[in-house]
């Protein structure tokens, strides 16, 4: 799929019902997909991009993308973070070539151009010629071709960058009720435990709605009715922010009784007593914070979805690489003072997600079989009325208010 | 020195644990390893930078059984075949009969769902670092660690490579 088409959007209108249908164009059309660049991943967003326990040197970096633009993030020696578009101001070469790695200069290979951690050029061969021949006009003005720079701010370990000069800070962004979820998993200084990498063939937008969705959760993810594993899907309830482009969704447990209950009965395929765990020490768990959750799936407009399930801890960070696929980077973690025994539990509960996850390797696959059915019909629309047809925080989670409320921000930004 | 009888029975191991899979007879999986075992499936990202998370880890053989189980009874995924293509094999030490043996592994993915039938893709491509124990004269694994080349999974990891 062609995915820089020039082709300008010619929508048809959105369905007069709004947010409760969404055209399956809006996953498919490739104009759709350069216009998302632009207002959205290009625009008035915070990017999620890193941890900063990843680069927790002077002159480390990393190097990675908001949407499909590659960029770099690098930290000075002072421990602030600058972050630059990765295409080299001579020729346009990709700069820095590593995923990671410490330099405390980046130099394009191509025609070595070099620059500090702030992406400022300074270096430039041959710049006054040789012999006097040769070389740049005499009113060449380096400052003129830093590499593109991008706005870095922190919260908490977490790295985000945006393109947009005059966005708010990355507090105000987030919010007062966001913030407050992002402490409970980021108040302690966290440490790397490993990465996965799954690359979807579907459309991104079809994940941050899997994630602003509960209602699939133990509909679709059979592992836990399977195994007989009551594990309590039915406690909890989504939050949003103001805007609804974020969203918390938590959920916590009640008692068996009450979840077999609401199970039984209710014409559902997946309750099945027979099959018990072989090795049930997959699911020891530890407390470890004051507000105990089974699942926390926090989603940050647009890229980042944050999530403690049991004690596996990790970040999502949504790549979208074409109208029709995106890859996922699940980025474990666990905390520096973590004893062995909780390292051993959060590595064993790495099986529970991640592209081999035994609650997640589905999400994935319901984005494909989303993707594989819109080929035609672009103007038909999915329905999502469950729990009503609004949009605010519930007490529940029988309902589909945060996929209404990413839409109606996401529609807001792209005035489709 | 590996005698001729061992080294064919390590191989015959190896051979055994790619047609137990491509032949989708994942109850005989657990029973190639020993009684305690350890399966790693380690992006190759997390290997170079010593990371500890696995993408799939089981140490023990419930732990394998209940992958099986899961597979079966659990997951949803698309359905498709696999055909393991393993080469170079290599029994590069002995300590006190754990054999510890290396080999490289291609795996074909061929699709076997309604949209994409027979297509097939060069799915995970990596290598094997096993450690193989003699448990009543039939070689099992004690170890089998896959560091995965293709650190990138296609749409998702259910049947074990």
């Amino acid at each position: 799929m062609n995915t820089a088409s020039a082709e300008q959007i010619t929508p048809g209108p959105w369905p007069v019902e709004g947010v409760t249908r969404i055209p399956y164009r809006a996953f498919f059309d490739p104009a759709i997909y350069a216009q998302e660049q632009e207002r959205i991943f290009r625009g008035h967003t915070w990017n999620y991009v890193g941890l900063e326990a990843e680069i927790p040197n002077a002159a480390d970096f990393k190097a990675t993308f908001i949407g499909d633009t590659p960029i770099v993030i690098t930290r000075n020696k002072e421990g602030v973070f600058h972050g630059f578009v990765n295409r080299c101001a001579h020729r346009g070469a990709i700069v820095c070539r590593e995923p990671r790695g410490n330099r405390l200069r980046h130099q394009c290979v191509y025609h070595q151009w070099t620059y500090d951690l702030q992406g400022n050029l300074v270096g430039v061969p041959f710049r006054g010629g040789v012999a006097g021949k040769g070389g740049y006009p005499s009113d060449f003005q380096p400052a003129e071709h830093s590499l593109r720079k991008l706005r870095v701010e922190t919260y908490k370990g977490l790295i985000f960058a945006s393109f947009a000069d005059d966005i708010e800070s990355l507090e105000d962004y987030l919010g007062p009720d966001m913030r407050h979820w992002l402490d409970r998993l980021f108040s302690r200084p966290v440490q790397v435990l490993g990465y996965a990498r799954q690359y979807i063939h579907a459309n991104w937008k079809l994940y941050a709605e899997n994630t602003r969705d509960p209602y699939h959760a133990s509909l679709l993810h059979l592992f836990h009715t399977t195994f007989g594993i009551y594990r309590a899907a039915m406690g909890g309830g989504v939050i949003m922010d103001d805007t609804k482009r974020h969203d918390m969704l938590r959920a916590f447990r009640i008692s068996e009784a009450q979840e077999k209950e609401a199970y039984r009965g209710k014409d559902i395929r997946t309750y099945q007593e027979q099959y018990t765990l072989a090795d049930p020490s997959l699911l020891h768990t530890r407390k470890e914070f004051d507000v105990e959750l089974t699942n926390h799936i926090q989603s940050i407009f647009p890229c980042l979805v944050v999530q403690q399930i049991q004690n596996t801890l990790a970040t999502r960070h949504i790549l979208p690489k074409k109208p029709d696929e995106f890859e996922l980077l699940f980025t474990f973690f666990g905390y520096e003072n973590d004893d062995a025994e909780l390292r051993a539990i959060r590595i064993k509960q790495a099986n529970l997600v991640g592209p081999a996850g035994y609650i997640s390797m589905e999400d994935g696959h319901a984005a494909e079989l989303v993707q594989q059915a819109i080929v035609r019909d672009q103007e038909s629309a999915s329905f999502i009325e469950f729990g009503g047809r609004n949009m605010e925080s519930e007490e529940n989670l029988l309902t589909e208010s945060a996929i209404r409320g990413f839409w109606q921000y996401y529609r807001g930004v792209m005035n489709l | 020195m590996v005698t001729l009888d061992t080294r064919q029975a390590i191989e015959d191991l190896m051979h055994d644990y790619v047609h137990c899979i491509d032949d989708d007879d994942l109850e005989r999986w657990p029973t190639l390893f020993a009684s305690q075992c350890l399966y790693r499936v380690v992006p190759r990202e997390n290997a170079d930078l010593n990371l500890p998370i696995a993408i799939m880890f089981c140490d023990s053989q419930g732990m394998l059984q209940d992958r099986v189980t899961a597979h079966r009874r659990a997951n949803l995924f698309a359905a498709h075949f696999y055909r393991h293509i393993v080469s170079s094999i290599q029994i590069t030490s002995e300590d006190n009969g754990v054999f510890s043996v290396r080999a490289n592994y291609v795996v074909f993915r061929t699709a076997a769902d309604a949209v994409h039938y027979g297509t097939t893709e060069v799915y995970s491509v990596g290598a094997y670092r096993d450690k193989i124990v003699f448990e009543d004269g039939t070689p099992k694994f004690r170890e089998k660690i896959v560091i995965v080349d293709t650190s990138k999974v296609s749409s998702l990891l259910v049947t074990p490579l």
